[in-house]
């Protein structure tokens, strides 16, 4: 079957398909096309973007991906899986200056545009049809080609009812696909295993198998009763989900689910002074980072990974939302006292989560009279940095050596959700 | 051990000890209560103690000794049987050698209960509690019901988790001349401050920060007393004895904040209001909204109060209290509070209630009209 209106043969068609209006699209192996696209030399060859040679990589493309190249992997397996790959030092700049264009390109099409991540986004495409007199299918399906001709990389796109659906679609035929999940979703998701469902990692797999779930099929069987009994208290939302219910909306104010930064070391370091060190410089820039964006981190999130690549997280909300750096720094140390038992660590980060919103940082707290003079002090440095640089005034404790020489490897970086 | 007790003196003593003795579990003899019988002359007592080593409780009970011992038997399971047996039946403890089961007779009904050894379970060492005062009952359950309600739950700033009892200067405003003593709270949200005249013997001692659970033990034998009670002190003990009870606590080892300095000075914008209006209708507009983070709106006008809460799912609500109900001769001003922090402050307050607030964003001060004795702070929240 060829299309009547310009005989090519990409087609979609799904029975609701001008019913449904809930759409995930999702850039395929996003830094990797941003950057064969500014170096056309580079399409046919396997690419990732990933920092330094104790990094992990951050995008792989599809010719790396199948050599077995995957996202988060460590530098040196990736390159042992691929050693003809061409890694590239990540641009977040400009990958930010596309993933800007490609929201301006959703946002003329709905209000309801909920930015995921930087190269991900749900859209709510209801009752638009009548203002594009198309409905939201044609729409998408011209937004990928918009996206294609101006930007020159490509998208997938996931077309249902809710948000979880179009997720899953999206990750149907990608890269460059277009799927439909109309009412046959239940059905579809029976049949699959329940790490299908986002959210659901190795871990969370391995508990499920063990009470004898293997399938999403099996989870829809459950009553919200046998959910809860079987499965604790999460059990009866893993059941709606499994079902391919969510009524979560979509909702462009909340777009930032979490600001961090992290950075990983030369060498690894072990000791409380070592890692604190490190940690006072991420809160600093972590402050720095949620005050430009005018947000505040209700709670604080500690990342560390060990020489053997053994994550650890561990978070504490935090009394009142923050983005003082030595709030940030305070909470941030208990954190990482309570780690430091010999263990060698190659990376330590630390993120703001739940992202409040800015207004609501550094209120007057009756528990902490001296918080005023912190909040100017903090004011003064960022007036004096401002005018002379990052380098012209800072806390003591930010100064010594570093576990990073003097190449910085970390990276703040913005994770919308 | 052999003795006869009444149902009752036992069972309100067994409610005492019983709250204080380790319910998670992690020294099995913790949970047990100690049952001492003494010969005291011509009158015999029974002597209850149970801790959980940050807090020891005993209590002397008359009993009817036929032969002196002492054992220990779980706490919450004693408190139990003895809640359930007929009032104003005798209860009889007999227990034949050191490590024979207790046995409880009231009535027709017999129980044998295990025991574990009384050599085995740990005593909480005071050390020696060099500061001594006498307190009114009915003053000490002031300051600590002022102030409780304020007390933070949040484990991460220790500090907060208690009462910080110390001596401090009169306030220009309180009623006292030369120092009070003093019980203030905070979670950071709202701060209470009572105080009251400096009972004698108490001038020399170190601020302390009571606990919380300690607190609200204390609190619980000063609903029956109306004499005074003893508390004695150090750095790191404090001692409270309440007629036949001695409740002792290890104190939090911790730097309660500057507090003086968060409390406004200058708020001059006055609202006065009558207690049980204003409490009501903050009930009222508050209903609408289950969401404890929603704040209640207050507006304010020349002597015009209105009250508003919404909620984008249930709806909105409002009140006013206008003229002859609230009194208010400033700049018009809109602020927002969470419900419960007001009803908290105003449950403490007799008949009016006196805010001072300075501005929409400010910390707002809170008094009861008729008794200087006792002040609150309240943070706002965004309206």
């Amino acid at each position: 079957m060829r299309c009547p209106r310009c005989g090519r043969s990409r087609l979609v068609a799904h029975p609701e398909l001008d019913r449904l209006a809930v759409a995930h699209v999702d850039c395929d192996a996003f830094y990797c096309s941003v950057e064969k696209r500014d170096r056309p030399e580079l399409a046919d060859r396997p690419v990732i973007v990933g920092g330094g040679s104790r990094g992990v990589v951050s995008s792989a493309c599809y010719i790396a991906r199948m050599r077995g190249v995957r996202s988060a992997m460590p530098m040196f397996t990736a390159l042992a899986a691929c050693p003809d790959a061409v890694v590239i030092r990540p641009d977040f700049a400009s990958y930010a200056r596309v993933a800007r264009s490609l929201r301006a390109m959703m946002e003329a099409l709905t209000p309801l545009v909920q930015p995921l991540s930087i190269d991900e986004a749900v859209l709510d495409l209801s009752g638009t049809e009548a203002l594009h007199r198309a409905p939201p299918a044609v729409m998408l399906a011209r937004l990928a080609a918009r996206v294609e001709a101006e930007e020159r990389i490509t998208v997938s796109i996931g077309l249902s009812s809710n948000r979880l659906l179009a997720k899953l679609a999206a990750g149907i035929d990608k890269p460059r696909g277009f799927a439909v999940l109309g009412s046959e979703a239940p059905h579809w998701l029976a049949a699959r295993g329940v790490r299908t469902l986002p959210g659901i990692g190795p871990a969370q797999e391995r508990a499920l198998v063990a009470r004898g779930f293997t399938t999403l099929g099996q989870l829809q069987a459950l009553g919200p009763r046998e959910a809860q009994s079987r499965l604790g208290p999460d059990g009866p939302a893993l059941v709606l989900r499994a079902r391919g219910i969510d009524t979560r909306r979509i909702d462009p104010a909340r777009e930032t689910k979490s600001v961090s930064a992290e950075t990983t070391f030369d060498r690894d370091l072990r000791t409380l002074p070592a890692l604190e060190a490190e940690l006072w410089r991420l809160c600093e820039r972590l402050g720095a980072r949620l005050r430009d964006k005018d947000l505040a981190a209700g709670g604080v999130v500690l990342k560390l990974k060990t020489a053997a690549f053994r994550s650890r997280t561990r978070t504490q909300r935090l009394h009142a939302p923050t983005r003082l750096p030595d709030t940030l720094f305070a909470t941030a140390r208990k954190l990482l006292a309570r780690e430091i038992d010999g263990t060698e660590f190659r990376l330590i980060g630390i993120g703001a989560a739940p992202i409040r919103p800015g207004a609501e940082a550094d209120r007057a707290d009756l528990s902490d009279p001296a918080l005023p003079r912190r909040v100017a002090t903090q004011q003064a440095i960022d007036a004096l940095r401002l005018r002379f640089g990052a380098a012209a005034v800072g806390r003591g404790r930010g100064l010594g050596d570093t576990g990073t020489g003097g190449a910085r490897t970390g990276d703040v970086k913005t994770e919308p959700r | 051990m052999k003795l006869k007790v009444e149902r009752g003196t036992l069972l309100k003593a067994l409610a005492h000890v019983q709250s204080v003795a380790e319910k998670r579990n992690t020294i099995p003899i913790l949970a047990n209560v100690v049952l001492s019988a003494r010969d005291a002359g011509a009158e015999g007592e029974l002597v209850l103690t149970a801790t959980d080593m940050e807090i020891a409780v005993l209590e002397r009970i008359k009993a009817d000794i036929a032969r002196p011992g002492a054992t220990t038997v779980p706490a919450a399971m004693l408190h139990e049987i003895v809640r359930k047996l007929p009032d104003g039946a005798t209860v009889e403890l007999s227990q034949a050698g050191t490590d024979a089961p207790l046995a409880l007779r009231a009535g027709r009904f017999a129980t044998s209960m295990n025991v574990l050894g009384v050599e085995d379970f740990p005593s909480m060492s005071t050390g020696t509690l060099p500061h001594r005062f006498v307190i009114q009952g009915a003053v000490l359950r002031a300051l600590v019901d002022r102030t409780r309600f304020a007390i933070s739950t949040e484990e991460t700033r220790y500090y907060l988790n208690g009462i910080y009892l110390h001596v401090a200067a009169a306030d220009a405003k309180s009623l006292g001349q030369g120092p009070m003593l003093r019980a203030v709270a905070t979670d950071g949200h709202r701060l209470a401050r009572v105080e009251t005249e400096l009972p004698e013997g108490a001038a020399e001692m170190p601020g302390v920060i009571i606990p919380r659970k300690t607190v609200l033990e204390l609190r619980k034998l000063l609903d029956e007393i109306e004499d005074g009670v003893t508390v004695s002190l150090s750095e790191t003990r404090i001692q409270f004895d309440v007629g036949d009870i001695t409740l002792t606590s290890k104190l939090i080892d911790g730097t309660f904040p500057e507090y003086e300095r968060v409390i406004p000075r200058d708020n001059a914008s006055i609202l006065r209001v009558g207690k049980r209006d204003f409490a009501d209708a903050v009930s009222r507009v508050a209903a609408i909204s289950q969401e404890r983070s929603r704040p209640v709106k207050l507006a304010l006008s020349k002597n015009l109060l209105v009250l508003s809460a919404s909620s984008p799912d249930q709806g909105t609500a409002s009140e006013e209290l206008d003229e002859g109900r609230a009194q208010y001769d400033a700049t018009p001003l809109e602020i927002g509070f969470q419900a419960r922090y007001l009803n908290d402050i105003t449950d403490q307050i007799d008949k009016d209630v006196e805010f001072a607030f300075s501005d929409g964003n400010a910390p707002t001060l809170v008094r009861d009209a008729g008794n200087p004795s006792a002040l609150y702070v309240l943070m706002p929240m965004r309206v």
